[in-house]
């Protein structure tokens, strides 16, 4: 739907590959896109592909619930996704596309006293990490958010909640044809409907390009950026990675007037939720717990939502469910990425980003780019090295990230 | 709802059941012997492939009993269950 | 009275002798028991009636069934709805309703939800749509001494079979992984969502007409062939007098027949020769080769301009337009649970391929079995902005042909850029149109891409109906209470959840706010004695001949050498070596432990030792079973707490030198069976008094009674926090975050290090554990004694400007009316070396700056516990 800025002509440019590469990057979701225009952009790398198996920017980009915000607890992860949203908020223009970005704010409730500590915990960290973040008590989450129940005769009461202002929405789809178009502007390959079966090693087992469908592409660099189907990937150049693959489902209503002009989440009661602008609630669901590349949960999952979400929005009970859909979520077991160099030379990495994907695009991008320009890792991928796994250095986001995004 | 079949007590809905990862990693017989990379292999590694995958299931809200099973992770279907005392389920099996 | 468009006679749905008004848009409507909405107005002759979206054209009534994308209405009575199609609404009395173009509204007000229900059913099989293959399947199966459900979305199952139970007015919103159907019932009263588990499945959902692509195709009076066909037979509804069809298919010339032996004039444009062998269509005029390429009305038809195969136009006059571009079978169902589709070029359509779960059946139209037609999809004459591909989303030839310009070609991208299939409907009558049209201007083959990957539900269900009872302060989860619960709510506690435990918090006495309660209960454990409800800690009984051998393997400290008699704290760590619950393991018999566990781990913690007994140690001899709630636990604190205990009836001896702290006894109290732990988490001598769960309240009542003349009071959980932070006792998962070891909270030395091995060991040697400025527990007075640091305030060495690196956070803080100030708990980067600084929380009003202490403020010698 039209925007502030006019649409683009055309958008990206479908490409037919080339034997070789300076860099291939595997994935054409958000965040291989992002990779491409960061390598071409920052680095002046333009001799690079783009090589997605289905179309393009069909995965976890085209099936998230597009919240963005940076209130993470550990000070890595502050660092990764504030520089993201910081990226987040200059991208209209550094883009020039209208991508539906808008800052109304995102509230994560807390039910029980444990929710309250860990909640001021938060604020308090975010604050000295330079990210805006405020505590609100019940009666201004009301004011915030006027459609919640904040009354006290509910299962688990509102006890208050953290906001970030500066955290919101973008349109998912808008954000990765912007980086398509832009990366394929600036001479970066998208080539679409190629799958990678493989990867050509050298005699010194270095990764030297990839074997697809249509044969082989030689590339200085292969930078994976598959998400769910990174191990899949791994597995073919005999890499064992800490990452697990589950169905996270989310789901879309019917179209209504205007009635919440915010983000809210719920890690407690399992709800996350905002409207978007053409009117349907986008809500997320929990991680179904089991492995998973069938892009379905279970509907007992949607069910628990539904019941959580009524108790949260009495509102939404008239509400009706239009579509369910699951994406893959490839999950680490700190719940943070891994972003960098592999034991493999001339293979990188960049997966494990769980629920948090979306939010991250623009961050991963850059840093990611960053590290395979550079055969090191970026400053803010240093925390989230493969070797954590090894020394024991985690970066243990489960406390801040429950289930929901 | 997965229908699991559990080896004691029968195709059970799914949220009677914990889901426990891969199958077949055992605690190691000697943990000092092992180094930081070889631990880090115990606690972390895991396949996660797309196909037939030989996991663990604990039946919480039955027998309470853990087992085996092998499962299509693309399709989710349940391709075997077994007791701990059998074999590991394969794929083909 | 009834609608000028109502036939006198006929209508196999409605009930002529059941007349119903509806009230539509403030016009009263007559309609009839059996009509809905959509029929009502038809028949009453009302042409449109409705609005876009986006750009606000007038709309009308195109489909007679979920594919309807203009008729929208809101709800208003006898019950409430946002939005609903008029096609599938039965008439209701005193039904009000009024259109909605698209986006409904959410009353602000207090608008109940209808009721609504959960119903699980198995069944050898479930059989979706009961038409003739429906029906002729659910016969069979029956037939067979199955248990069928046999699900239609319509509100009657005509000639239904016999001994199968036939659900009418539901819809299956889904089919799920083992033969998991999902239904939602709209009965007349409730909600009823149905949870069916099939041997086999059998979709027989039909197949959904298409319209097809020519200008002035949104206008109101252009409606599908099929639709005009439903409304005459079912409903006596006769859509237009002097009707034009433009069909593809014998099934668009079925209606053309019916609709002239109805008495309509009909002119049928054939624009492609179709085999209508079998179709009487005597007084139809056939006209070979014609196409329509435009429409006018003001808004409504009143003409049909139409081509003939030499390219001459002429405008018929008309008041209906029926359409049918070809049938589109209806499989969003089986693939959204995997079922391929291929093209089926005679059909002009996607049928399923035969892949998908084995228990999973497709029959009838859905399977394929519908007419050939020729590949049609849109009219080349014309404005392409004019030709409406999504009437719901106000999308046009002209918009699907932008975005492939633009250089979009997948369909998953042309729907993204233009939300065609975003609808309502989902797509029914606009995702093969779509598709064809990309392919076309692609210059692909019609099939070369399939319609956008469908998904659940089928059609929208209420938030409310799919809640079901989950509703509500106690059914949304359990509610958990202890056997004292009754006494707390009588003595006015304000309670906390703890999972899905109610505790009680304090105990306000005469309008004392939290502080001056928990203040009050503190100095009476100091000074007197308090009494804790402490039922729901978790209690595992953990019984076998190598029951001490399994708890050191599980517990980080040494649990074999306890004698019978005796209890030790203990603290167990995750494989990854951080500490992941605590306790006490009291050692009852040489081959029977009672373990405690915090009151949020319980479940977890025995889930824990089943995991490893059962899939690494099955030799060892043990068995695990949760006592929780079977034991009510009264803890009595304090120094006259020995005195409040002896005026129970209790037959134990309770002198400190018999009955030393950490001693246990089983006794009898009153006569009842009774555990005592001389155990503390106040830093008081202490002694917790378990009884079977049935004794709960009535032991917390004699506690009281003995009690209360000598001081004690019932302390809650927050008195009980201040009073454990005092002694330096910490609380997992407030103290420790699962990145916390058993040496950063100071409690190293209560770990092995005899090389006996215990879960999480190795993971201790690990370079990231062993480093020397790992956080560590310690204390902090805050320079002003008043000042209350609040929990996870960060804690810095001095002035910083953000961003900036934190050395910790405080963890647990509180006032002390012990210590007569605040004080706190923290986690601190080498915090330990730290003791005697002073470190800074930076904090929206200012820093406040706070003494590293170690972290025992009360009675560090412990003599108090005796």
């Amino acid at each position: 739907m039209p925007g502030a800025r006019p649409e683009p002509e055309h958008l990206w440019r479908s490409a037919e590959p080339k034997p070789s590469y300076e860099v291939v990057v595997v994935g054409g979701g958000g965040h291989g896109l992002a990779t491409a225009y960061y390598l071409a952009r920052n680095h002046g790398i333009r001799d690079v592909c783009v090589v997605e198996r289905g179309w393009l920017a069909g995965g976890n980009v085209a099936r998230n619930t597009t919240i963005i915000r940076s209130n993470y607890l550990w000070e890595a992860s502050e660092a990764i996704y504030e520089h993201a949203l910081r990226l987040w908020e200059g991208l209209e223009d550094e883009l020039d596309w209208d991508l539906q970005f808008s800052q109304r704010g995102v509230m994560n409730l807390a039910h029980t006293l444990g929710d309250v500590r860990e909640g001021r915990r938060r604020v308090e960290a975010n604050r000295l990490a330079g990210i805006d973040a405020e505590w609100l008590e019940p009666e201004e989450v009301r004011a915030f958010c006027p459609i919640l129940n904040v009354s006290p005769d509910v299962r688990y009461p509102v006890l208050g909640a953290t906001l970030q202002r500066r955290a919101g929405v973008a349109r998912h789809d808008r954000v990765a044809w912007a980086y398509a178009t832009r990366a394929s502007e600036l001479g970066v390959d998208i080539v679409e409907h190629l799958e990678v079966t493989g990867f050509l090693r050298d005699a010194r087992g270095r990764v030297v390009g990839v074997e697809t469908d249509a044969g082989p592409i030689r590339a200085g660099a292969v930078a994976l950026a598959a998400a769910g189907h990174t191990s899949v990937l791994a597995e073919r150049v005999g890499l064992r990675l800490p990452l697990q693959s589950h169905p996270l489902q989310a789901l879309v209503s019917n179209l209504y007037e205007p009635v919440l002009g915010c983000v809210v989440m719920s890690n407690a009661v399992h709800v996350y939720v905002s409207q978007a602008d053409k009117g349907e609630l986008v809500m997320g669901a929990g991680i179904d717990a089991y492995n998973g590349y069938g892009q379905r949960g279970s509907f007992h999952v949607i069910e628990h939502q539904m019941a959580a979400a009524l108790e949260l929005f009495p509102i939404f009970r008239h509400a009706q469910l239009l579509r369910t859909w699951a994406g893959i979520v490839d999950v680490c077991p700190d719940a943070s990425p891994i972003i960098g160099l592999t034991p493999i030379e001339g293979l990188y990495l960049n997966c494990g980003w769980g629920t948090g994907g979306f939010k991250a695009t623009p961050a991963s991008g850059w840093v990611y780019a960053d590290t395979i320009a550079n055969g090191r890792p970026h400053p803010l991928a240093e925390p989230f090295s493969l070797e954590r796994f090894t020394t024991g250095a985690l970066v243990d986001e489960h406390g801040a990230a429950a289930v929901a995004h | 709802m997965l229908l699991i079949r559990c080896p004691w007590c029968g195709p059970r809905d799914e949220v009677e059941f914990r889901y426990g990862g891969q199958a077949g990693i055992a605690y190691p017989a000697d943990p000092d012997g092992l180094s930081d990379e070889a631990w880090a292999d115990y606690l972390f590694m895991r396949d996660n492939p797309k196909g037939p995958f030989a996991e663990r299931w604990f039946h919480a809200a039955g027998c309470r009993r853990w087992f085996h099973a092998l499962r299509d992770t693309a399709t989710h279907r349940f391709l075997a269950t077994a007791r701990l005392d059998e074999p590991l389920p394969e794929a083909g099996t | 009275m009834t609608g000028p468009r109502r036939l006198p006679t006929g209508g196999a749905w409605v009930d002529r002798d059941r007349p119903l008004a509806l009230r539509f848009d403030g016009r009263e409507i007559p309609a009839f028991e059996g009509d809905t909405v959509a029929s009502a107005l038809l028949g009453a002759g009302i042409v449109g009636g409705f609005r876009s979206p986006i750009l606000g054209r007038p709309r009308g009534i195109v489909a007679a069934g979920v594919e309807e994308p203009n008729a929208y209405v809101e709800v208003r009575a006898p019950w409430f709805s946002p939005i609903l199609a008029a096609t599938t609404l039965p008439v209701e009395p005193g039904m009000e309703v009024v259109p909605r173009p698209g986006v409904g509204r959410l009353p602000t007000e207090d608008v109940p939800a209808r009721p609504s229900v959960h119903t699980h059913r198995h069944a050898e099989a479930v059989v979706i749509g009961a038409g003739p293959a429906g029906r002729a399947a659910a016969r069979e199966a029956a037939a067979r001494g199955e248990r069928v459900i046999l699900i239609d979305e319509g509100h009657r199952i005509d000639d239904p079979p016999a001994d199968v139970r036939c659900l009418p007015r539901t819809t299956a919103t889904g089919i799920y992984d083992d033969g998991y159907v999902v239904a939602y019932e709209r009965a007349p009263a409730v909600d009823r969502v149905w949870h069916l588990r099939a041997r086999r499945v059998v979709l027989a959902s039909g197949a959904h007409e298409r319209t097809v692509a020519f200008a002035g195709n949104d206008r109101p009076g252009v409606m599908l062939a099929g639709a005009a066909r439903t409304y005459l037979e079912r409903y006596g509804v006769l859509c237009g007098e002097r009707a034009v069809v433009f069909s593809t298919n014998a099934w668009g010339h079925l209606a053309a027949a019916a609709l002239a032996a109805a008495g309509a004039r009909v002119v049928l444009l054939e624009p492609a020769p179709v085999d209508a062998a079998g179709v009487d269509l005597r007084g139809v005029e056939r006209r070979a080769g014609w196409l329509v390429v435009g429409t006018e009305g003001d808004p409504a038809l009143r003409a049909v301009r139409v081509r003939d195969p030499e390219g001459g136009e002429e405008a018929l006059e008309a008041d209906l337009l029926a359409v049918s571009g070809g049938f589109s079978p209806v499989i969003q169902l089986a693939r959204a649970i995997g079922a391929g589709v291929r093209y089926d070029e005679a059909r002009a359509c996607f049928v399923p391929d035969g892949t998908g779960p084995e228990w999973l059946e497709v029959v009838g139209a859905a399977a394929g079995e519908v007419p050939p037609t020729a590949p049609l999809f849109r009219i080349r004459e014309g404005d392409d902005a004019d030709k409406y591909v999504e009437p719901q989303r106000d999308q046009t030839v002209a918009d699907v042909a932008s975005a492939v310009r633009r250089g979009l070609r997948s369909v998953e991208h042309v729907k993204r850029a233009t939300y065609i299939g975003t609808t309502i409907d989902q797509g029914r009558t606009s995702g093969v149109l779509t598709v064809e049209i990309v392919n076309e201007l692609l210059g692909l083959p019609h099939g070369s891409q399939a319609p956008t990957n469908p998904r659940p539900p089928y059609t929208p269900v209420p938030y409310s109906a799919l809640a079901g009872l989950d509703r509500g302060p106690t059914l949304l989860d359990p509610v958990r209470t202890t056997p004292m619960h009754p006494a707390h709510v009588a003595r006015g506690a304000v309670f906390e959840d703890v999972g899905q435990w109610k505790r009680p918090r304090f105990y306000p006495k005469d309008g004392e706010d939290m502080d001056a309660a928990v203040a009050r209960e503190c100095l009476a454990v100091r000074t007197a004695a308090g009494v804790l409800d402490a039922s729901t800690l978790g209690k595992i009984e953990v019984v076998g001949p190598d029951a001490a051998d399994f708890l050191d393997r599980m517990y980080a400290n040494r649990m074999s050498t306890l004698p019978v008699g005796r209890a030790r704290y203990g603290v167990m760590l995750g494989l990854d070596g951080m500490i992941v619950d605590d306790g006490v393991a009291v050692r009852l018999a040489e081959d029977r432990f009672l373990v405690t566990t915090t009151t949020s781990g319980a479940a977890t913690v025995l889930d824990r030792f089943e995991e490893w007994l059962q899939t690494e140690w099955p030799h060892l001899r043990v068995w695990c079973t949760s006592v929780t709630e079977q034991w009510a636990v009264a803890a009595v604190s304090g120094p006259r707490a020995r005195e409040v205990v002896a005026a129970l009836e209790l037959s134990v001896d309770l002198d400190p030198d018999a009955f030393p702290h950490m001693a246990v006894r089983e006794a009898t109290l009153a006569g009842v069976p009774a555990r005592i732990l001389r155990v503390s988490f106040t830093g008081e001598r202490s002694y917790e008094l378990h009884v079977p769960a049935r004794y709960g309240l009535g032991l917390w009542e004699a506690v009281l009674e003995a009690g209360e003349p000598l001081g004690l009071e019932p302390y809650g959980t927050e008195a009980m926090h201040v009073l454990r932070a005092e002694k330096g006792y910490i609380i997992v998962g407030q103290d420790t975050d699962g990145t916390v070891t058993a040496e950063d909270v100071g409690l190293g030395w209560l770990v092995r290090t005899d090389g006996s091995d215990f879960v999480g060991r190795r993971s201790l040697a690990r370079p990231e554990l062993r480093r020397p400025d790992r956080r560590q527990l310690v204390g902090l007075l805050p320079e002003d004694p008043e000042a209350l640091l609040p929990e996870g305030a960060q804690l810095v060495e001095g002035p910083v400007e953000p961003p900036a690196h934190a050395l910790g956070w405080v963890t647990s803080s509180y006032r002390s009316p012990t210590l007569g100030r605040t004080f706190a708990l923290a986690l601190v980067e080498a915090g330990r070396s730290r003791i005697g600084t002073a470190l800074v929380a930076p904090l929206a009003g200012g820093p406040v700056a706070a003494r590293v202490v170690e972290p025992v403020l009360y009675d560090p010698e412990g003599s108090r516990l005796r």
